[in-house]
């Protein structure tokens, strides 16, 4: 699996998410600046979290309109995957891939810690390496993560098998408690918790790893 | 010309800094606050002399950046 990690003036995971990719795919992942206008030929892209432009405007506002995001777009519509995590997430969302918004928390805190989700189902290129309604933790660590969208969206959502991860107890208002969406497409996945710090033995979590594995598995 | 831009979230759509503000408010003894939102203002200086032009421009800037329409809402003022 070839992949690429984009790096905004703000990102503080890209280093964490081409290491987990590293570790699953045994390749070198592609680090691409924000400014460059073609990604290349690559199976996923991921968009790490942080706090780009310092979160001016809103969370994702400004990233999203930078120039490597008309590729995305494309490599998108091409059926390339594409993963966002927490800043990466509110980037899809602002950049119209993914439908709602990430709003300020309900309790106004910035939270971080490790959380409690369940994995709604495993039929999906990114969770198929997980057990259906398996508990997983995964740390956080976001001021918006209180995702939002209209009662109609979040029943197509929930219709379309489109909500992956759930909080197991609401840590931040997100309507229903939603952790992570995918596309209509099912190859595009928003996520508030963060799976690259979850990935070695080292940092004492793993449950994110099966997240990189079930990817690479969707690719292969 | 200058223009400036509030904008709002929806209502319907909790705002959790509002609330804090009424709660505040509320614990200073402003008991006839009944509700509180909380926007930001975004002030333009536009190369621009017609105000229908500038309207125009200033409503895709909103569309395209200023505000999220999923959950805000904007208002626009075209300033002499």
């Amino acid at each position: 699996m070839k992949a690429a990690v984009i790096t905004f003036p703000g990102s503080n995971c890209d280093r964490d998410m081409v290491m987990a990719l590293e570790a699953v795919t045994g390749h070198k992942v592609k680090r691409v600046w924000h400014k460059d206008s073609d990604i290349g030929n690559v199976d996923l892209i991921a968009i790490p979290g942080g706090f780009s432009y310092g979160d001016y405007l809103r969370c994702g506002a400004m990233s999203a309109h930078s120039a490597i995001m008309t590729d995305v777009k494309k490599k998108a519509a091409d059926g390339v995957m594409i993963l966002g995590v927490c800043n990466g997430f509110q980037i899809l969302t602002e950049s119209g891939l993914l439908p709602g918004a990430l709003m300020r928390n309900a309790g106004l805190s910035f939270i971080c810690e490790d959380t409690a989700l369940d994995v709604e189902h495993s039929d999906s290129a990114f969770t198929k390496g997980y057990v259906s309604g398996a508990r997983i933790t995964i740390p956080v660590a976001h001021h918006d993560g209180n995702y939002f969208a209209d009662p109609e969206t979040l029943d197509r959502l929930e219709g379309e098998g489109r909500v992956l991860f759930r909080y197991a107890s609401d840590i931040n208002g997100a309507q229903r408690r939603i952790a992570g969406i995918t596309d209509k497409t099912g190859r595009i996945l928003g996520m508030m918790p963060h799976p690259e710090r979850a990935a070695d033995p080292l940092v004492g979590l793993t449950d994110g790893t099966a997240l990189f594995q079930s990817m690479l598995d969707s690719v292969n | 010309m200058r223009a400036r831009i509030t904008v709002t979230l929806k209502s319907g759509v909790l705002d959790p800094q509002g609330k804090a503000i009424e709660g505040a408010l509320h614990a200073l003894g402003y008991s006839e606050v009944e509700g509180a939102r909380q926007g930001k203002v975004i002030e333009l200086d536009l190369g621009e002399t017609q105000t229908n032009d500038a309207e125009a421009r200033v409503r895709e800037m909103c569309e395209a950046l200023l505000a999220n329409t999923v959950i805000e809402n904007y208002a626009i003022e075209i300033l002499a």
